[in-house]
């Protein structure tokens, strides 16, 4: 496999940038494999990743229905930070963010991550306490969190309506500077090229339609093109967790919604921050080609139409305008729907499952893009150990029977974080859990 | 955007209506733990048709069950919420 650099792109330019390798194989699959992820997204792709690079388990396969990255990894706003308010949350995120900023050195691929500031609003005291507070939560943590008036905030972002009869008013802001977006197919591509390189086959149009079991142990997969052996498997499907838990006969406490995503006629550098609400569901920001990417509110019913209700793009798109009224000059270029896998405490699920040798990466929500490097790493640890991860252990699927909160926190260092675990009501429904992206 | 035939009310825009959640979620007040944590948890979520309990918020402010698809959104019955039947 050719290096990636300035010295072989000047190279290749010399010859008509022909003669690349591809950047992946594309290999038949063989009969066994110890272990084997099914879906290909950035989180399998990860998973299969550190699962060769971390614990030398080479012999590994992704099985990916459709292309690689073509689900939710592809439909994404790229959203990415760390800042959430529980610290099982933020200690996970956290981690992810790190491996983030090293990861197109890491992989040798361009991701174009690109830390440019995740910013909340708020827009009223009530707002600007619970932003301080999670602000304090996350200082206690040694994230970076900071708490922005409101020039400060008209500073950074001049285009925001500040006028006096704003409709969201303006009282401030907290920020993440080490957060902003990233490239999310190139996140799926690199991946794959680099877990490739290792030695894993990265197996696209293959669908899993059966688990195969014996003796309550998997043994291996029915795919669309034969049944493949295994030693472990490891599901990774986002929206489709429940149609695939469902293969091997589990329930998962997991409902699949539809959100979708927007994105403008591009023009010139207008906003340079990623920007968020603490009231709105409703966040903006501006890709490298020049397109503003604008996200809005789930479908709020179960769906797998990968097509979402019109009304939300209204909202989205009323908010975004009310916000930054500039946006109202700019014509809706495209607009796109995932199905997220809502899982009922709006926390993932990275556990071992009821069936030896059956593990479950699902759950996120819809705030599962910029999990995916640490979430790789902590579902390799599981899948090659059999044991949770210290991050993980958290996000066991048993913790729905025990009425445990994911969220439950260790040791307390400060008074605001020490109520973390108090805060969140052990039993919520899907439609309460308002994780924010 | 569905259009949900509400027994009471007659055909509707969905924005009317409010998903609350699958019928086997329902949980009574003398149910065991046991079945009572399985039935507020678990989950069949199938890329198909499923019981749900709808409320037409914006019009009769009934409970509703609709055997709804979750790929297609075709609706194949619409029948008003009735504690006998339904739980
Ligand atoms: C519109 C939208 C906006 C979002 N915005 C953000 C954001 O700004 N920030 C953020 O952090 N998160 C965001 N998310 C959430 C994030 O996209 C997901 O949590 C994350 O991409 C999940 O990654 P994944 O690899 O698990 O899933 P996917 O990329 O969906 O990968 C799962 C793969 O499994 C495959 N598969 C399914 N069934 C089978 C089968 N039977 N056999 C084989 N393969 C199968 C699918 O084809 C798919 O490719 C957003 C989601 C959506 C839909
Ligand atoms: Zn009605």
């Amino acid at each position: 496999m050719t290096r990636y650099s300035a010295l072989a792109l000047l190279k290749a330019g010399l010859t008509g940038q022909r003669g690349w390798d591809r950047a992946w194989r594309d290999p038949e699959p063989t009969t066994h494999y110890d272990v084997i992820v099914i879906g290909g997204g950035g989180h399998g792709l990860a998973t299969a990743y550190y699962l060769a690079k971390v614990h030398g388990i080479r012999n590994v396969a992704v099985l990916e229905k459709g292309w690689i990255g073509g689900g939710n990894t592809g439909r994404n706003t790229t959203i990415v930070r760390s800042n959430y308010r529980q610290k099982p949350l933020h200690d996970l995120f956290d981690f992810a963010l790190g491996l983030w900023e090293g990861m197109s050195d890491e992989l040798n691929y361009n991701v174009m991550f690109s830390p440019r500031g995740a910013l909340f609003l708020g827009h009223s005291d009530s707002d600007m306490t619970v932003l301080a507070q999670r602000g304090d939560a996350l200082r206690c943590d040694g994230i970076d969190a900071e708490l922005l008036t409101r020039d400060q905030v008209r500073k950074l972002v001049p285009l925001l309506d500040m006028s006096p009869d704003a409709r969201f008013p303006v009282h401030g802001g907290l920020i993440q500077r080490r957060g902003g977006t990233a490239r999310h197919d190139a996140v799926a591509w690199g991946y794959a090229r680099a877990a490739d390189s290792l030695g894993v086959d990265i197996i696209q149009n293959c669908e899993v339609t059966g688990i195969v079991q014996s003796g309550g142990r998997v043994t291996g997969v029915e795919t669309s093109r034969g049944k493949i052996g295994a030693g472990r498997v490891g599901i990774c499907v986002a929206g489709n967790s429940g149609p695939v838990a469902a293969l091997a006969g589990i329930t998962l406490p997991i409902e699949a919604q539809t959100l979708q995503a927007f994105v403008t006629e591009q023009v010139k550098p207008m906003i340079d921050t990623v920007i968020m609400s603490q009231s709105l569901h409703c966040y903006i920001s501006q890709s490298d080609k020049g397109g503003i990417v604008l996200g809005g509110d789930p479908d709020q019913f179960p769906s797998y139409a990968q097509r979402g209700l019109p009304p939300r793009i209204e909202r989205a798109a009323a908010e975004a305008i009310a916000l930054v009224p500039a946006l109202s000059r700019l014509r809706m270029a495209r607009c796109w729907a995932g199905t997220t896998d809502m899982s009922f405490d709006g926390s993932p699920i990275i556990s071992a499952l009821p069936v030896g040798g059956l593990y479950l990466n699902g759950g996120w929500c819809y705030g599962g893009f910029k999990a995916t490097p640490g979430s790789g790493f902590v579902y390799a640890h599981l899948l090659a150990t059999g044991a949770a991860h210290r991050l993980a252990a958290p996000f066991a699927l048993d913790r729905f029977a025990e009425a445990r909160p994911s969220t439950k926190r260790g040791s307390a260092r400060c008074r605001s974080c020490a109520d973390d675990a108090d805060r969140l009501p052990p039993l919520r429904s899907a439609r309460a859990s308002r994780v924010r992206l | 955007m569905m259009r949900i035939d509400c027994p009471h009310c007659g055909p509707r825009a969905q924005a009317e209506f409010a998903y609350e959640r699958t019928l086997d979620s329902i949980v009574t007040l003398d149910m065991a733990e046991d079945e009572a944590v399985a039935r507020l948890y678990a989950r069949a979520n199938p890329r198909g048709f499923d019981d749900e309990l709808w409320r037409h918020g914006f019009g009769c402010r009934q409970w509703l069950v609709l055997h709804r698809h979750r790929q297609t959104h075709e609706i194949a019955s619409v029948a008003a919420f009735d504690p006998a039947i339904h739980s």
